[in-house]
């Protein structure tokens, strides 16, 4: 049996669709099957709370009187990037500032949800067009015009799972790995992962309604990195890190509930974002989908002490998640570094918006792509 | 009765043979888990006191005549919980069992009596909620 979007959208209209969160389906299947997952659950909600890097937004500041071409801009010390247009710039998450290196992008980004005002200075060169200099203001979300968040690669599809083999603590964007295999960090949320509950895309791409810290966005285009040619397992399910999302919203709708600046030390910054997306139950197929459990999703242990991460050792999330996994024979105790209680929040969140009809569901304009691979920068000569 | 504390000294007395009197005078099992002497010379030691309750309250005593301040390691950990996201990043460094996961509710679990101020945590916490008060 088959639903289409409009059977499943006038069911929210009427009060009668079934909306479960992942973890509720995932229970459901160890005794249902995929025919009766189809005929009983219209919409799955999947979410992740977790570290990501390639995060930001733009903001336009409006026009001073005279106007300026702001051409180097700090916003709280911390600088932004002014190449586009005269009072346009972009936040980058992880851009830090000089006098502080555990300061960063992120920390502006989670400062102006929260309302705070925020030190802005500004120069330019003087053109006619804009004649004035430099100008030094304070700014908050509602006094700027536009906050858009747009965010080049979120929701990795089963991310790298971290140790480290060599005899020095390594702190890395994986958290404090400690030496000699002492101890393993993962940080996709499992079988909430957004993108492990439709492994093929077959619901999610260009258009697709997106829960971005508390916001409703979408999907803008695939995430940079976006790679198809992973090896799967037998599920389909990428063994390691694939598909990516390029996700966008207004931030001004946000909420600090779902979005935090971090600081990994000797790394740097990072954002830690909440992202939710609901799942439509079209067919068998997407209900086999979304029954996905833990000990389906294949995990590979890299070792982040060697050049590459090669993995080291093969595992799966529920033994990632019962607190110990066995690498060359010896058990090795693990750790989330995304948050699973905050994921699992906005799974019940986005569920309760899904069913009361606030967040409607509705196919991608454009499919992403079906193939995609990634290259490495390779350093050369010019070609002649 | 067993518990652990944290000993601060100052410049002062950093050249008194305390765990030494500790054992001899009042028979006390003294189990030293970390101990620095920092810059200025002041020190911090990390111990588990074991003995009976009236000889502990006598040590007490004694520490105290050293201006030696005691504090349960309980109150040198500081986890302020209402900013925790429960990212669980903390319980990667924490050999002790001090901090873990609740793997039902995934929310962090603090048993404070089990710290050994190593202090791993307080960096390994991506949002700087974990303050541990040991020595400088």
């Amino acid at each position: 049996m088959s639903k289409s979007y409009e059977e499943i959208n006038s069911r929210i209209a009427r009060g009668e669709a079934v909306v479960l969160t992942a973890d509720e389906v995932s229970r459901m299947a160890e005794e249902a099957g995929p025919a009766e997952i189809a005929r009983k659950v219209d919409v799955v909600t999947t979410a992740t709370f977790g570290a990501m890097c390639s995060s930001g937004c733009f903001i336009n500041f409006g026009h001073t009187s005279p106007p300026l071409r702001m051409e180097s801009i700090t916003l709280n010390g911390v600088p932004l990037f002014g190449g586009v247009a005269a009072v346009d710039a972009y936040i980058g998450a992880t851009e830090v500032s000089p006098d502080d290196p555990s300061y960063g992008g992120a920390h502006l980004i989670e400062a102006l949800i929260r309302g705070e005002e925020l030190l802005l200075k500004a120069r330019g060169k003087g053109t006619d067009c804009y004649p004035r200099r430099e100008i030094e203001t304070w700014i908050s979300k509602d006094l700027v015009n536009e906050i858009t968040m747009v965010n080049p690669r979120n929701a990795y599809q089963n991310y790298a799972v971290a140790t480290n083999t060599t005899d020095r603590v390594l702190h890395t964007y994986m958290g404090c790995l400690l030496p000699r295999k002492g101890n393993v960090n993962y940080s996709t949320s499992g079988q909430l992962s957004p993108l492990l509950n439709d492994p093929y895309l077959r619901t999610i791409g260009v258009g697709t309604r997106v829960f971005l810290a508390g916001a409703q966005g979408f999907v803008s285009w695939r995430g940079t990195q976006f790679n198809t040619l992973k090896p799967r397992n037998e599920r389909g399910l990428p063994e390691s890190n694939a598909a990516t999302l390029m996700l966008t919203a207004d931030v001004k709708q946000m909420s600090a509930e779902y979005l935090r600046a971090a600081y990994f030390e000797k790394y740097g910054v990072s954002l830690y974002l909440g992202i939710g997306i609901p799942i439509p139950v079209l067919d068998e197929d997407m209900a086999a989908a979304v029954s996905v459990r833990d000990r389906d999703i294949t995990a590979l242990v890299c070792d982040y002490g060697t050049e590459g991460h090669p993995a080291i050792a093969r595992t799966n999330y529920e033994e990632l998640r019962s607190g110990s996994v066995r690498i060359e024979g010896k058990a090795v105790r693990t750790a989330p570094l995304s948050s699973l209680k905050k994921a699992r929040e906005i799974a019940h969140a986005l569920k309760a918006q899904v069913a009361s009809g606030a967040f409607p569901l509705a196919p991608p304009v454009a499919a992403l792509p079906e193939r995609s691979s990634v290259s490495a920068l390779s350093v050369r000569e010019r070609s002649k | 009765m067993r518990e652990k504390y944290v000993l601060e000294y100052s410049s002062a007395v950093v050249d008194e043979p305390v765990v030494y009197t500790l054992i001899k005078r009042f028979d006390i099992k003294v189990n030293i888990l970390r101990a620095e002497i920092s810059s200025g010379q002041e020190g911090s030691m990390l111990v588990e006191l074991d003995g009976e309750p009236e000889r502990l309250a006598e040590s007490r005593d004694y520490l105290a005549s050293l201006s030696v301040t005691l504090s349960p390691i309980a109150r040198s950990l500081t986890v302020r919980e209402e900013e925790c996201v429960h990212c669980g990043s903390c319980t990667g460094v924490c050999f002790s069992g001090c901090l873990s996961m609740d793997t039902e509710l995934w929310q962090l679990r603090v048993d404070r009596d089990k710290c050994i101020a190593c202090g791993l945590c307080v960096k390994a916490c991506p949002f700087g909620v974990i303050s541990l008060r040991f020595g400088e």
